[in-house]
């Protein structure tokens, strides 16, 4: 099993979302989050007082899959989330040891 | 008594009274989160203080018979608690004298709200309501009788009460307020910054106006209730209050395409908060001007006030005073600019009936105007300074460090803004049985 997680746009999330959906899978993980990579910040300004904000505004998704599906899960996302432009984020694969439905005490690929 | 304008004058008053918490929400969406209700509450202390005080002897302090016959103060004995009106018909020109008091008071109310911009998150409530009680008393109300107070005179045009310095010895117009109400509060806050100095880590951390959309609300509010704030200035419903309307929408307007001019000229872009500061800086300006200038003096006169006032609010970062919400920059600047540029811009086909400079008048109107406006700001200053130092030698004004680091909503209030999420709200139920329990009081308010 691999944990497919992708750190996007916040506006390219439904895209994101959509492209998983049409490849069959059935729940991820949506968070609000802040960062910065190699991407600059931006500047605001109120009154003539300049604020320099470094970490911008992203949205984390995080789709556990088998390990068949990760690759498929992966190409999806990278090509909902491209625009093209400095910001787009980043998609990791991260092997995982063992998962559980809690509902049902499910484990591992029926878990999924 | 006339019912078209008595309804007029109400009417107006309601929207004045607007004001102050469309004033709230101004300065509230302008500081931090965790400040927010501090500020509104600080203009909500005032609409309830000053409003009590000003019936009980605020009126009669600022219209009460001239003591000595000065103009300095109105006698606050003569009319104290407004009793001696009640069931007789007791006029103010063609007014019910309680349409004129109820009118009066509003802008009584909204000048202490207005000084509280300077102090955010920093300030103890009590003592910010102290001195907003002293500050009324002390400052507000012999300043609305010297500009506000006219000569009542008898049918052979004699003097029959008189009425403040400045409306009647100076003559320097002064339509709706701008040097008692704007030069007024904007002195007052100039003096609270001095005396409680800057917030804590300020300016570097002391963060980025919380919610620009709620400032843009109450700036709406403030704008819609300015229309009775001026308008209603003329006490009568005819031709001078809506020409005081046209001025007081072009005056905003040209304040605020202005100052946007200004911030892309300076910064790049035009901002949402420099918008609506140029919107009441505007309204500033044209306040004292608005019955003595055309439509073309009133848009002359925004452009100059949202100019000046964008660049005045950045001087807080060169000469290093911490003015929270730029009640100096925006309301003293704005107010001393309207003021002054009544002398250069007041037309004699105007209501007020005077020609400024540019308008052929010489220089009689400016110098009237200047002297009104210096006396207005050097007498507010010294006794706000005064005042300040006072309540914080007495029972102190400034909050805790600590206090300031987490809140003033929490320390002073035990409330917050904003709720997000549903975790740890559990209510704490009473401590002792005798008090009942939550359930038992939800019952009994069912």
């Amino acid at each position: 099993m691999k944990l497919v997680t992708a750190v996007v746009q916040q506006a390219k999330v439904d895209e994101v979302r959509d492209a998983l959906t049409a490849l069959g899978i059935r729940g991820m993980t949506i968070a609000d989050v802040q960062g910065y990579g190699r991407q600059q910040g931006h500047t605001e300004i109120y009154r003539g007082a300049e604020y320099k904000v470094d970490v911008v505004d992203k949205t984390r998704v995080e789709v556990l899959v088998n390990d068949a599906d990760a690759d498929d899960v992966l190409q999806a996302i990278v090509s909902a989330a491209r625009s093209g432009r400095v910001g787009d984020g980043k998609v990791w694969v991260t092997p995982v040891e063992s998962v559980v439905r809690v509902r049902t005490g499910e484990t591992g690929e029926q878990a999924v | 008594m006339n019912s078209g304008d008595t309804a007029w004058v109400l009417v107006c008053a309601a929207l004045v009274m607007l004001m102050t918490p469309g004033l709230a929400l101004f300065y509230g969406g302008m500081v931090r989160s965790r400040g927010v209700l501090n500020m509104l509450m600080m203009s909500l202390g005032s609409l309830g203080l000053v409003g009590v005080l000003w019936v009980i002897y605020g009126y009669s302090g600022a219209f009460g018979s001239d003591l000595g016959g000065v103009g300095l103060l109105g006698s606050p004995a003569e009319f104290f608690g407004m009793s001696r009106f009640v069931g007789q018909e007791s006029l103010s020109g063609s007014i019910p004298t309680f349409a004129f008091a109820a009118f009066q008071a509003m802008f009584a109310i909204l000048t202490v709200a207005l000084i509280s911009g300077a102090i955010a998150d920093r300030a103890r409530f009590g003592p910010w309501m102290l001195f907003a009680g002293l500050w009324a008393t002390l400052v507000y109300f012999p300043v609305a009788h010297w500009v506000f107070a006219f000569d009542e005179t008898n049918a052979a045009g004699e003097v029959t009460a008189v009425g403040g310095w400045i409306a009647n010895r100076l003559a320097a117009i002064d339509f709706a307020g701008g040097t008692a109400v704007h030069i007024n509060a904007g002195a007052a806050a100039l003096a609270l910054v001095l005396v409680l100095g800057p917030r804590t880590g300020w300016p570097k951390e002391t963060g980025k106006p919380h919610n620009l959309p709620l400032v843009v609300l109450g700036a709406g509010l403030l704008w819609f209730g300015w229309f009775g704030f001026n308008s209603g200035s003329a006490l009568t419903a005819g031709t001078t209050a809506a020409i005081v309307f046209v001025n007081t929408l072009v005056g905003a307007g040209a304040a605020m395409l202005a100052w946007m001019l200004v911030e892309r000229i300076r910064h790049g872009k035009p901002t949402t908060l420099g918008a609506v500061s140029g919107i009441i800086a505007g309204l500033v300006a044209i306040t004292p001007a608005c019955s003595a200038v055309t439509p073309m003096g009133a848009i002359a006169v925004g452009i100059i006030a949202g100019a000046v006032c964008a660049l005045a609010v950045e001087l807080k970062y060169r000469l290093r005073y911490d003015d929270s919400l730029d009640v100096i920059g925006v309301h003293l600047v704005g107010g001393l600019v309207g003021t002054l540029l009544v002398g250069l811009f007041a037309s004699e086909s105007a209501p007020a009936g005077v020609a400024g400079l540019f308008y052929g008048g010489g220089f009689d109107q400016l110098w009237r105007q200047a002297v009104g406006a210096v006396a207005v700001l050097v007498y507010s200053l010294v006794l706000s300074l005064g005042i300040a130092w006072v309540v914080r030698s007495t029972i102190g004004f400034r909050l805790d460090p600590a206090d300031e680091d987490t809140g003033i909503d929490e320390t002073e209030h035990a409330e917050s803004g904003y709720h997000f999420g549903e975790a740890r709200n559990t209510v704490r139920g009473p401590r002792t049985t005798e008090q009942g329990s939550i359930e038992a009081l939800e019952g009994s308010v069912r």
